[in-house]
C-alpha cells in the first residue's frame, strides 16, 4: 500500500439539475497516519466532500481513491461494504442508538463488517479497553446511552469509530456540542487513540482552535475551485443556505 | 442477524406504540377469524339440521315453506296429507322407512309435534347423529310426552310432570286440551336443532285431543280421556312426513312420482339441497358481516402505517448512523418491512389466541344456551392462507415508510437532517 491513503484528483460534484458544479477539488492528498484539518463555513461543500470521501455520493467527473481503491470502480452496495471495512465515522451530534447499550452500540460496526469483526478480535473485551481509554466510566458500559452527557457521547462515538482498525476515521465537527474543557479532552484522546491505531484523521470543522493542533490544515474556500459558491445565489435569485 | 436484533432492540424501545399497533391487529385479526369461524359454524349447524332424510313430503306449497314448518316448525301448512297417500307413498318399494308428523298445537309457546316413536330412530342431524335422551324414554301411551332439552329448561319440567296441550299456537284458556292432561316421559338431550324447542306426543295423542273438536272450537259432546281411549284414534291426515330410501338413487324418480301424485295435490322436497338454497338468502348478511371486518382489519393495517409513517422524522439520527456504520439503504428498507412483519405476526398470532381464549371460555355456555357447538378446531387452509395474504399484504404496507426512509437516506446519507 502506498503511503497516500486519500487522493482526490480533479474531483467535480453537483446535484442532477444543477448548472454549476458544487464542489471542483482539482488535489487533494492525504497520506497515511496523517492528521488533515479541513476547515471551511457552512455552505462550503463540506457535507458534500465528506459524502464523496465516504463513498455516499461518487463525484461527477474526477477520481476518488481511498487505500489505492477509486471508489467511483466500485458498486454502490460494495462502497457501502468499503465504508463498513475500512472507514470509521465521528458526527457532530446523536452518534448513537438511543435502544442500544454503550457497548452495543460501540459493537455496531462489526455487525457490518468481517473485516472489523476480525480486527477486534475478543469484540468485547476490544469495546471495554476503548470505552476505558476514552475516560468512560465502567459503571455506563452496559446502561442505556440517555444515561450519557454530551461529552461521553462524543467519546463513545470515538469508540465506536476505532473499533476494529479502520484505516481512515472521519470527524464531521464532532466538537461543536461540546464545551471548551470537554472540547480538549476530546481531541487530545482522538489523537492519542487514531495515532496508537495508526488510522489515518480527516477532521472537519469550522473551529480555529482546534486547527492549530493539526499539522495539515486545508481551508476548504480556497482548494473548491468551484464558482458556485462566489455569487451566493443560483439562477432563480434565490439565497442559498 | 445484526439487523434482525436491531430491529428488535429498535421495536423495544418504542414498545408502546408498538404494542398498541399489535393489539389493534390482533384485535381486528380476531374479530375477522371470529366472524369466518361462527359463519362457517352457523352454516354447518343450519345445514346440519336434519341429515340422511332423502325427501320430505307435504302439501303442495313452496320448498322453503315446507322446509320451514316440517324441520324448523316455523310458520304454518297451507294443506294437510291424508293418511291414505301417507300409506300408500310409505308402502312404495324405493321407501326404507318413513316418519309421519302434524304440527299445529302449542304447549306454552313450544310447538307439539305428533310422531311414532320412529322419530327416535330415523330422524337424524349433523353428521348422522340420532336422538339421544337425556332421561326417561320414549312414549308408549296415548298421554306420553317428550319434550326437548329448551322446553325442559326453559319450564323446569321433571319426568312425570303434567303437560297441558293448547290448541293452535296460541295458548289462552278458551283453547286448552285441559281434559286430558299429558304424563312426561322423556327429556332429550341438547341437540342444537328445533327439536330442542319441541313438544313430542304419538299421533293417536293428537287424535285423541282432537276427538270431541270440531274446526278449531269445542264440539258440543264432551268425552274425557277415558272415553277418548276407546274411539278410533287413528289419524286421518297428518301435516308432513320423513322419508328415507332403500337407495338414494330413486330420490329424483320418487320425488317426480310424488310430484304427480294424482290422489291429492303433494309436494317432496330434498332436505340438503333446500336447506342450501335458503342458506343462501341469508348469505348477504353473513358476507356483509365478514366484509365489515375485512375492513376493520384494514383500519388496523391503515393504524399501523400511520404509526410507520409518524415515527419515520424521528428515525431519521437512527438511519445515518445505520448508514456511517456500513449500512446500505436496502438495509434501511429492510429494516421497516421486518419490524411490520414482526408487528403482524405477532398481533395475528395474538389475534387468534383471544379468539381461542374467547371460544374455549364461552363454548359450554354457547352449548347451553343457544345449542350451538362451535368446535375448537386447528385453523383450516383458508385460514393459513388468510395469515399468508395479510403478511404479504404487511409487507406491501411497510413499503410505504421502507421506501420514503430509503429514498432519503440516498439524499441524506450521512448528514443528520433533524
Amino acid at each position: 500500500m502506498s503511503a497516500r491513503v486519500i487522493h482526490l484528483q480533479d474531483v467535480r460534484f453537483r446535484w442532477p439539475g444543477q448548472e454549476v458544479d458544487l464542489l471542483h477539488i482539482p488535489d487533494l492528498v492525504v497520506n497515511k497516519g496523517e492528521h488533515l484539518f479541513i476547515q471551511g463555513p457552512s455552505g462550503s461543500g463540506k457535507t458534500t466532500l465528506l459524502n464523496l470521501l465516504t463513498g455516499i455520493n461518487l463525484a461527477n467527473s474526477g477520481s476518488v481513491t481511498m487505500l489505492d481503491t477509486p471508489l467511483e470502480s466500485l458498486s454502490s452496495t460494495r462502497r457501502d461494504q468499503f465504508r463498513a471495512d475500512h472507514l470509521g465515522v465521528i458526527f457532530q451530534q446523536f452518534n448513537l442508538l438511543p435502544y442500544l447499550s454503550l457497548m452495543e452500540n460501540v459493537q455496531l460496526p462489526c455487525g457490518f463488517s468481517a473485516r472489523k469483526r476480525n480486527n477486534a478480535g475478543d469484540m468485547r473485551a476490544t469495546a471495554m479497553r476503548l470505552l476505558s481509554h476514552l475516560s468512560i466510566p465502567e459503571t455506563l458500559f452496559n446502561q442505556s446511552v440517555s444515561k450519557l452527557s454530551v461529552g461521553q457521547q462524543q467519546r463513545t462515538a470515538v469508540a465506536r469509530a476505532l473499533i476494529g482498525n479502520p484505516e481512515i476515521v472521519i470527524a464531521d465537527e464532532p466538537t461543536s456540542a461540546l464545551d471548551s474543557a470537554n472540547r480538549n479532552r476530546f481531541m487530545e484522546l482522538l489523537f492519542q487513540e487514531t495515532e496508537e491505531q495508526g488510522s489515518t484523521l480527516v477532521f472537519v470543522s469550522h473551529d480555529q482552535q482546534i486547527a492549530e493542533q493539526f499539522s495539515h490544515v486545508v481551508d476548504l474556500n480556497q482548494i473548491n475551485q468551484s464558482q458556485f459558491n462566489q455569487p451566493q445565489f443560483n439562477q432563480m435569485g434565490y439565497e442559498l443556505s | 442477524m445484526i439487523l434482525l436484533r436491531i430491529v428488535l432492540k429498535s421495536a423495544w424501545h418504542r414498545r408502546t406504540s408498538l404494542l398498541l399497533t399489535i393489539l389493534s391487529i390482533a384485535i381486528s385479526v380476531s374479530l375477522l377469524l371470529g366472524v369466518d369461524k361462527i359463519r362457517k359454524e352457523a352454516k354447518n349447524s343450519f345445514i346440519n339440521t336434519i341429515s340422511k332424510t332423502d325427501l320430505i313430503v307435504g302439501a303442495r306449497s313452496g320448498p322453503t315453506n315446507l322446509l320451514l314448518y316440517s324441520v324448523f316448525h316455523i310458520g304454518n301448512a297451507t294443506n294437510n296429507v291424508s293418511w291414505e297417500s301417507y300409506e300408500d307413498i310409505a308402502s312404495s318399494e324405493e321407501v326404507a322407512w318413513s316418519v309421519p308428523i302434524s304440527l299445529g298445537d302449542s304447549h306454552r309457546s313450544f310447538r307439539v309435534m305428533g310422531t311414532n316413536t320412529d322419530y327416535f330412530t330415523y330422524y337424524q342431524y349433523g353428521q348422522g347423529q340420532t336422538l339421544n335422551f337425556a332421561q326417561g324414554q320414549a312414549f308408549t301411551d296415548v298421554y306420553d310426552a317428550v319434550i326437548g332439552a329448551d322446553v325442559a329448561q326453559a319450564l323446569d319440567y321433571q319426568l312425570g310432570s303434567e303437560i297441558i296441550i293448547a290448541h293452535g299456537l296460541v295458548s289462552t284458556d278458551f283453547a286448552a286440551h285441559d281434559d286430558k292432561p299429558f304424563s312426561l316421559t322423556g327429556i332429550l338431550a341438547k341437540t342444537g336443532t328445533p327439536v330442542d324447542r319441541t313438544v313430542l306426543i304419538s299421533l293417536e295423542g293428537i287424535e285423541a285431543i282432537h276427538v270431541d273438536w270440531q274446526g278449531g272450537a269445542r264440539s258440543g259432546i264432551e268425552l274425557t280421556a277415558e272415553q277418548a281411549l276407546k274411539m278410533d284414534l287413528q289419524p286421518k291426515a297428518i301435516t308432513a312426513f320423513m322419508i328415507g330410501l332403500t337407495n338414494r338413487i330413486n330420490t329424483f324418480r320418487l320425488q317426480r312420482t310424488i310430484t304427480e301424485y294424482e290422489e291429492e295435490p303433494l309436494m317432496a322436497i330434498i332436505p340438503g339441497a333446500t336447506l342450501a338454497e335458503l342458506w343462501q338468502t341469508i348469505a348477504v348478511f353473513e358476507q356483509v358481516l365478514l366484509v365489515i371486518s375485512g375492513f376493520v382489519l384494514i383500519a388496523g393495517l391503515l393504524g399501523m402505517l400511520t404509526m410507520l409513517l409518524s415515527t419515520l422524522n424521528e428515525r431519521r439520527r437512527e438511519m445515518a448512523v445505520l448508514r456511517a456504520v456500513g449500512a446500505h439503504p436496502y438495509h434501511i428498507l429492510l429494516l421497516f418491512v421486518l419490524e411490520t412483519v414482526f408487528i403482524v405476526f405477532i398481533g395475528y398470532l395474538l389475534g387468534m389466541g383471544i379468539l381461542y381464549l374467547l371460544l374455549a371460555l364461552t363454548q359450554s355456555l354457547l352449548v347451553e344456551s343457544y345449542g350451538v357447538n362451535i368446535a375448537i378446531t386447528p385453523p383450516d387452509a383458508q385460514q393459513w392462507i388468510l395469515f399468508a395474504a395479510i403478511l404479504l399484504l404487511s409487507v406491501l404496507v411497510s413499503l410505504v415508510p421502507g421506501l420514503i426512509a430509503y429514498r432519503r437516506s440516498l439524499q441524506d446519507g450521512l448528514a443528520i437532517k433533524v
